[in-house]
Protein backbone atom coordinates (compact mmCIF):
# COMPACT_ATOMS: atom_id res chain seq x y z
CA UNK A 1 0.00 0.00 0.00
CA UNK A 2 1.42 3.33 -0.95
CA UNK A 3 1.37 6.38 1.29
CA UNK A 4 -1.01 8.31 -0.93
CA UNK A 5 -3.59 5.53 -0.70
CA UNK A 6 -3.37 5.42 3.09
CA UNK A 7 -3.69 9.18 3.30
CA UNK A 8 -6.72 9.17 1.01
CA UNK A 9 -8.43 6.41 2.98
CA UNK A 10 -7.74 8.02 6.35
CA UNK A 11 -8.91 11.41 5.01
CA UNK A 12 -12.17 10.12 3.53
CA UNK A 13 -12.83 7.76 6.42
CA UNK A 14 -12.44 10.36 9.13
CA UNK A 15 -14.51 12.81 7.06
CA UNK A 16 -17.33 10.27 6.85
CA UNK A 17 -17.13 9.55 10.59
CA UNK A 18 -17.44 13.26 11.37
CA UNK A 19 -20.46 13.58 9.04
CA UNK A 20 -22.23 10.56 10.54
CA UNK A 21 -21.53 11.75 14.07
CA UNK A 22 -22.94 15.22 13.28
CA UNK A 23 -26.12 13.65 11.90
CA UNK A 24 -26.41 11.38 14.95
CA UNK A 25 -26.17 14.36 17.30
CA UNK A 26 -28.76 16.23 15.28
CA UNK A 27 -26.29 18.99 14.39
CA UNK A 28 -26.60 18.34 10.67
CA UNK A 29 -30.00 17.92 9.06
CA UNK A 30 -30.29 14.89 6.79
CA UNK A 31 -31.32 17.17 3.96
CA UNK A 32 -27.94 18.90 3.93
CA UNK A 33 -26.00 15.79 4.95
CA UNK A 34 -26.96 13.77 1.88
CA UNK A 35 -24.58 15.58 -0.48
CA UNK A 36 -21.73 15.33 2.01
CA UNK A 37 -22.34 11.60 2.60
CA UNK A 38 -22.54 10.95 -1.11
CA UNK A 39 -19.29 12.85 -1.73
CA UNK A 40 -17.51 11.04 1.12
CA UNK A 41 -18.58 7.59 -0.05
CA UNK A 42 -17.61 8.13 -3.70
CA UNK A 43 -14.19 9.46 -2.72
CA UNK A 44 -13.69 6.58 -0.27
CA UNK A 45 -14.51 3.97 -2.92
CA UNK A 46 -11.97 5.51 -5.30
CA UNK A 47 -9.33 5.66 -2.56
CA UNK A 48 -9.85 1.99 -1.70
CA UNK A 49 -9.60 0.64 -5.20
CA UNK A 50 -6.60 1.88 -7.13
CA UNK A 51 -7.71 -0.26 -10.10
CA UNK A 52 -11.10 1.41 -10.31
CA UNK A 53 -9.47 4.82 -9.99
CA UNK A 54 -6.99 4.03 -12.77
CA UNK A 55 -9.72 2.59 -14.98
CA UNK A 56 -12.01 5.60 -14.66
CA UNK A 57 -9.08 8.01 -15.03
CA UNK A 58 -8.01 6.35 -18.27
CA UNK A 59 -11.62 6.41 -19.49
CA UNK A 60 -11.78 10.20 -19.21
CA UNK A 61 -8.15 10.68 -20.32
CA UNK A 62 -6.52 11.64 -17.01
CA UNK A 63 -2.88 10.50 -17.00
CA UNK A 64 -2.18 10.89 -13.29
CA UNK A 65 -5.02 8.95 -11.59
CA UNK A 66 -4.95 10.70 -8.17
CA UNK A 67 -5.84 13.97 -9.88
CA UNK A 68 -9.21 12.35 -10.59
CA UNK A 69 -9.71 12.37 -6.81
CA UNK A 70 -8.92 16.09 -6.71
CA UNK A 71 -11.24 16.76 -9.62
CA UNK A 72 -14.10 14.88 -7.95
CA UNK A 73 -13.50 16.60 -4.61
CA UNK A 74 -13.46 19.98 -6.35
CA UNK A 75 -16.70 19.27 -8.24
CA UNK A 76 -18.43 18.14 -5.07
CA UNK A 77 -17.30 21.30 -3.27
CA UNK A 78 -18.68 23.44 -6.09
CA UNK A 79 -21.97 21.56 -5.96
CA UNK A 80 -22.22 21.90 -2.18
CA UNK A 81 -21.46 25.65 -2.29
CA UNK A 82 -24.11 26.13 -4.95
CA UNK A 83 -26.53 24.18 -2.80
CA UNK A 84 -25.69 26.50 0.12
CA UNK A 85 -26.30 29.60 -1.98
CA UNK A 86 -29.75 28.34 -2.86
CA UNK A 87 -30.50 27.42 0.77
CA UNK A 88 -29.33 30.88 1.93
CA UNK A 89 -31.52 32.60 -0.67
CA UNK A 90 -34.52 30.65 0.52
CA UNK A 91 -33.72 31.39 4.16
CA UNK A 92 -33.26 35.12 3.59
CA UNK A 93 -36.63 35.28 1.78
CA UNK A 94 -38.29 33.54 4.73
CA UNK A 95 -36.42 35.81 7.14
CA UNK A 96 -37.74 38.88 5.32
CA UNK A 97 -41.28 37.52 5.40
CA UNK A 98 -41.02 36.88 9.14
CA UNK A 99 -39.82 40.45 9.79
CA UNK A 100 -42.68 41.87 7.69
CA UNK A 101 -45.25 39.64 9.40
CA UNK A 102 -43.96 40.78 12.81
CA UNK A 103 -44.24 44.46 11.88
CA UNK A 104 -47.77 43.93 10.47
CA UNK A 105 -48.87 42.08 13.62
CA UNK A 106 -47.49 44.82 15.89
CA UNK A 107 -49.43 47.47 13.98
CA UNK A 108 -52.58 45.30 14.04
CA UNK A 109 -52.21 45.11 17.81
CA UNK A 110 -51.82 48.89 18.15
CA UNK A 111 -54.89 49.46 15.97
CA UNK A 112 -56.89 46.85 17.89
CA UNK A 113 -55.97 48.49 21.20
CA UNK A 114 -56.98 51.88 19.83
CA UNK A 115 -60.39 50.54 18.87
CA UNK A 116 -61.09 48.95 22.25
CA UNK A 117 -59.97 52.18 23.96
CA UNK A 118 -62.48 54.11 21.83
CA UNK A 119 -65.26 51.74 22.90
CA UNK A 120 -64.25 52.30 26.51
CA UNK A 121 -64.44 56.05 26.16
CA UNK A 122 -67.81 55.79 24.41
CA UNK A 123 -69.22 53.73 27.30
CA UNK A 124 -68.10 56.28 29.88
CA UNK B 1 -61.45 55.24 -2.74
CA UNK B 2 -59.16 54.17 0.08
CA UNK B 3 -55.70 55.68 -0.36
CA UNK B 4 -52.58 54.70 1.57
CA UNK B 5 -49.39 56.73 1.49
CA UNK B 6 -46.38 54.55 2.19
CA UNK B 7 -43.27 56.28 3.54
CA UNK B 8 -40.24 54.00 3.78
CA UNK B 9 -38.06 55.59 6.47
CA UNK B 10 -34.53 54.85 7.59
CA UNK B 11 -33.26 57.37 10.15
CA UNK B 12 -35.62 60.16 9.08
CA UNK B 13 -36.59 61.56 12.50
CA UNK B 14 -35.59 65.10 11.45
CA UNK B 15 -37.64 65.38 8.27
CA UNK B 16 -40.55 63.05 9.04
CA UNK B 17 -42.81 65.44 11.04
CA UNK B 18 -42.66 68.05 8.26
CA UNK B 19 -43.36 65.49 5.55
CA UNK B 20 -46.39 64.09 7.37
CA UNK B 21 -47.73 67.57 8.17
CA UNK B 22 -47.48 68.35 4.45
CA UNK B 23 -49.34 65.18 3.52
CA UNK B 24 -52.15 65.80 6.01
CA UNK B 25 -52.64 69.30 4.65
CA UNK B 26 -52.68 68.38 0.99
CA UNK B 27 -54.42 65.05 1.01
CA UNK B 28 -56.32 64.68 4.30
CA UNK B 29 -58.47 61.78 3.09
CA UNK B 30 -55.51 59.43 2.74
CA UNK B 31 -54.02 57.24 5.46
CA UNK B 32 -50.32 57.62 6.10
CA UNK B 33 -48.14 54.59 6.84
CA UNK B 34 -44.54 54.98 7.95
CA UNK B 35 -42.41 51.88 7.45
CA UNK B 36 -39.52 52.14 9.89
CA UNK B 37 -36.75 50.06 8.34
CA UNK B 38 -34.77 49.29 11.49
CA UNK B 39 -33.71 52.92 12.10
CA UNK B 40 -31.21 53.59 14.86
CA UNK B 41 -32.79 56.97 15.64
CA UNK B 42 -36.30 57.70 16.96
CA UNK B 43 -38.12 57.43 13.60
CA UNK B 44 -40.67 54.91 14.91
CA UNK B 45 -41.42 56.73 18.18
CA UNK B 46 -41.85 60.06 16.40
CA UNK B 47 -44.18 58.51 13.82
CA UNK B 48 -46.30 56.91 16.56
CA UNK B 49 -46.50 60.22 18.40
CA UNK B 50 -47.88 62.09 15.38
CA UNK B 51 -50.55 59.46 15.08
CA UNK B 52 -49.91 57.80 11.77
CA UNK B 53 -49.84 54.08 11.08
CA UNK B 54 -46.42 52.53 11.65
CA UNK B 55 -44.85 49.30 10.49
CA UNK B 56 -41.87 48.83 12.77
CA UNK B 57 -39.52 46.32 11.15
CA UNK B 58 -37.37 44.50 13.74
CA UNK B 59 -34.21 45.01 11.66
CA UNK B 60 -33.11 46.71 8.45
CA UNK B 61 -34.52 44.96 5.36
CA UNK B 62 -33.39 47.50 2.77
CA UNK B 63 -35.66 49.70 0.68
CA UNK B 64 -37.23 46.79 -1.24
CA UNK B 65 -38.34 44.84 1.82
CA UNK B 66 -39.57 48.03 3.52
CA UNK B 67 -41.69 49.20 0.59
CA UNK B 68 -43.08 45.70 0.12
CA UNK B 69 -44.22 45.70 3.77
CA UNK B 70 -46.26 48.78 2.91
CA UNK B 71 -47.86 47.01 -0.05
CA UNK B 72 -48.64 44.01 2.18
CA UNK B 73 -50.43 46.35 4.60
CA UNK B 74 -52.33 47.95 1.71
CA UNK B 75 -53.32 44.55 0.36
CA UNK B 76 -54.58 43.19 3.67
CA UNK B 77 -56.49 46.32 4.62
CA UNK B 78 -58.31 46.74 1.33
CA UNK B 79 -56.71 49.90 -0.05
CA UNK B 80 -57.50 50.83 -3.66
CA UNK B 81 -54.45 53.00 -4.22
CA UNK B 82 -51.01 52.98 -2.61
CA UNK B 83 -48.62 55.91 -3.03
CA UNK B 84 -44.92 55.51 -2.34
CA UNK B 85 -43.51 58.74 -0.94
CA UNK B 86 -40.03 59.62 0.34
CA UNK B 87 -39.49 60.51 3.98
CA UNK B 88 -36.68 62.98 3.31
CA UNK B 89 -38.89 65.75 2.00
CA UNK B 90 -37.86 65.70 -1.65
CA UNK B 91 -41.32 64.80 -2.95
CA UNK B 92 -44.15 67.34 -2.94
CA UNK B 93 -47.39 66.26 -1.26
CA UNK B 94 -49.32 68.66 -3.52
CA UNK B 95 -48.46 66.52 -6.53
CA UNK B 96 -50.00 63.28 -5.27
CA UNK B 97 -53.33 64.07 -6.91
CA UNK B 98 -51.56 64.34 -10.25
CA UNK B 99 -50.06 60.90 -9.69
CA UNK B 100 -53.36 59.32 -8.75
CA UNK B 101 -55.34 60.72 -11.66
CA UNK B 102 -54.29 58.22 -14.37
CA UNK B 103 -55.24 55.43 -11.95
CA UNK B 104 -58.67 56.87 -11.22
CA UNK B 105 -59.33 57.26 -14.95
CA UNK B 106 -57.99 53.72 -15.46
CA UNK B 107 -55.28 54.78 -17.89
CA UNK B 108 -52.49 53.05 -16.03
CA UNK B 109 -51.87 50.55 -13.23
CA UNK B 110 -48.71 52.23 -11.95
CA UNK B 111 -47.87 55.93 -12.22
CA UNK B 112 -44.31 57.16 -11.75
CA UNK B 113 -43.48 60.79 -10.99
CA UNK B 114 -40.71 61.84 -13.38
CA UNK B 115 -38.24 64.64 -12.71
CA UNK B 116 -37.33 64.87 -16.39
CA UNK B 117 -40.75 65.55 -17.86
CA UNK B 118 -41.18 68.73 -15.83
CA UNK B 119 -40.31 72.25 -16.92
CA UNK B 120 -38.18 72.99 -13.88
CA UNK B 121 -34.77 71.46 -14.53
CA UNK B 122 -33.64 68.88 -12.06
CA UNK B 123 -29.95 69.16 -11.32
CA UNK B 124 -28.27 65.84 -10.62
CA UNK B 125 -24.65 64.79 -10.38
CA UNK B 126 -23.25 63.75 -13.78
CA UNK B 127 -22.83 60.09 -12.77
CA UNK B 128 -26.40 59.78 -11.68
CA UNK B 129 -27.60 61.47 -14.86
CA UNK B 130 -25.61 59.03 -16.99
CA UNK B 131 -26.95 56.08 -15.07
CA UNK B 132 -30.52 57.27 -15.36
CA UNK B 133 -30.06 57.83 -19.12
CA UNK B 134 -28.79 54.27 -19.63
CA UNK B 135 -31.63 52.74 -17.60
CA UNK B 136 -34.14 54.85 -19.48
CA UNK B 137 -32.79 53.66 -22.82
CA UNK B 138 -32.87 49.96 -21.89
CA UNK B 139 -36.22 50.12 -20.13
CA UNK B 140 -37.81 52.01 -22.99
CA UNK B 141 -36.73 49.17 -25.31
CA UNK B 142 -38.05 46.46 -22.99
CA UNK B 143 -41.31 48.15 -22.08
CA UNK B 144 -41.98 49.55 -25.52
CA UNK B 145 -42.86 52.99 -24.12
CA UNK B 146 -40.68 55.95 -23.25
CA UNK B 147 -39.45 55.86 -19.66
CA UNK B 148 -37.60 58.98 -18.55
CA UNK B 149 -37.14 58.44 -14.81
CA UNK B 150 -37.01 54.75 -13.93
CA UNK B 151 -35.32 55.28 -10.56
CA UNK B 152 -37.93 57.68 -9.20
CA UNK B 153 -39.34 56.55 -5.86
CA UNK B 154 -42.46 58.71 -6.16
CA UNK B 155 -45.15 56.36 -7.49
CA UNK B 156 -48.79 55.44 -7.22
CA UNK B 157 -50.15 51.90 -7.61
CA UNK B 158 -53.66 50.60 -8.16
CA UNK B 159 -55.18 47.53 -6.50
CA UNK B 160 -53.80 45.05 -9.06
CA UNK B 161 -50.26 46.37 -8.62
CA UNK B 162 -50.68 46.35 -4.82
CA UNK B 163 -51.66 42.68 -4.95
CA UNK B 164 -48.73 41.84 -7.23
CA UNK B 165 -46.11 43.74 -5.20
CA UNK B 166 -47.39 42.22 -1.97
CA UNK B 167 -45.94 38.88 -3.04
CA UNK B 168 -43.29 39.84 -5.60
CA UNK B 169 -40.99 42.80 -5.05
CA UNK B 170 -37.25 43.12 -5.71
CA UNK B 171 -34.86 43.54 -2.78
CA UNK B 172 -31.89 45.81 -3.17
CA UNK B 173 -32.50 48.56 -5.73
CA UNK B 174 -36.12 47.84 -6.51
CA UNK B 175 -37.41 50.82 -8.52
CA UNK B 176 -36.09 49.83 -11.95
CA UNK B 177 -36.64 46.11 -11.54
CA UNK B 178 -40.20 46.59 -10.35
CA UNK B 179 -41.07 48.18 -13.72
CA UNK B 180 -39.69 45.17 -15.61
CA UNK B 181 -41.65 42.74 -13.42
CA UNK B 182 -44.89 44.69 -13.89
CA UNK B 183 -44.36 44.66 -17.64
CA UNK B 184 -43.92 40.88 -17.55
CA UNK B 185 -47.31 40.34 -15.93
CA UNK B 186 -48.94 42.76 -18.35
CA UNK B 187 -49.56 45.73 -16.05
CA UNK B 188 -49.28 49.18 -17.61
CA UNK B 189 -47.18 52.06 -16.29
CA UNK B 190 -47.13 55.71 -17.20
CA UNK B 191 -45.17 58.77 -16.09
CA UNK B 192 -46.34 62.20 -15.03
CA UNK B 193 -44.08 65.23 -14.61
CA UNK B 194 -43.22 66.20 -11.04
CA UNK B 195 -40.73 68.54 -9.45
CA UNK B 196 -38.50 67.42 -6.64
CA UNK B 197 -37.01 69.54 -3.92
CA UNK B 198 -33.28 69.76 -3.69
CA UNK B 199 -31.90 68.03 -0.66
CA UNK B 200 -31.95 70.42 2.30
CA UNK B 201 -29.94 68.51 4.83
CA UNK B 202 -27.71 65.47 4.81
CA UNK B 203 -25.69 64.03 1.97
CA UNK B 204 -26.75 61.73 -0.81
CA UNK B 205 -25.58 58.19 -0.24
CA UNK B 206 -24.60 57.96 -3.91
CA UNK B 207 -20.89 58.25 -4.80
CA UNK B 208 -19.30 57.52 -8.22
CA UNK B 209 -18.06 54.11 -7.09
CA UNK B 210 -21.42 53.24 -5.66
CA UNK B 211 -23.20 54.42 -8.79
CA UNK B 212 -21.04 52.13 -10.90
CA UNK B 213 -21.78 49.21 -8.60
CA UNK B 214 -25.47 50.11 -8.55
CA UNK B 215 -25.62 50.28 -12.34
CA UNK B 216 -23.93 46.94 -12.91
CA UNK B 217 -26.09 45.27 -10.33
CA UNK B 218 -29.36 46.68 -11.64
CA UNK B 219 -28.48 45.91 -15.26
CA UNK B 220 -27.77 42.30 -14.36
CA UNK B 221 -30.92 42.17 -12.29
CA UNK B 222 -32.99 43.44 -15.24
CA UNK B 223 -31.80 40.59 -17.44
CA UNK B 224 -32.37 38.06 -14.68
CA UNK B 225 -35.87 39.47 -14.22
CA UNK B 226 -36.52 38.96 -17.92
CA UNK B 227 -35.67 35.26 -17.52
CA UNK B 228 -37.50 34.82 -14.23
CA UNK B 229 -40.78 33.00 -13.88
CA UNK B 230 -43.31 35.50 -12.58
CA UNK B 231 -46.88 34.75 -11.72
Amino acid sequence: MDVLKIMAIVGCGSGLIVIVELIRRGQLKERYALLWLFAGIILLVFSLSRDLLEYVASLVGIYYPPSLLFLLAFLFLMLITLHFSSVISELSEKNKQLAQELALLRQEMVEGMGRSMDKHVAKD
Amino acid sequence: MKILIIIPAYNEEASLPGVIQDLKEHIPAADVLVVNDGSIDDTAQIARKINVKVLDLPFNLGIGGAVQSGFLYAERNGYDIAVQFDGDGQHLAGEINKLIEPIVTKQADLVVGSRFLAIGRYRAPIFRKMGIAIFSFILSRILGITVTDSTSGFRAANRRVIEFFAHTYPDDYPEVEALVLLHKVGLRMTEVPVTMRERTGGRSSITPTRSAYYMTKVLMAIFIDLMKKVR
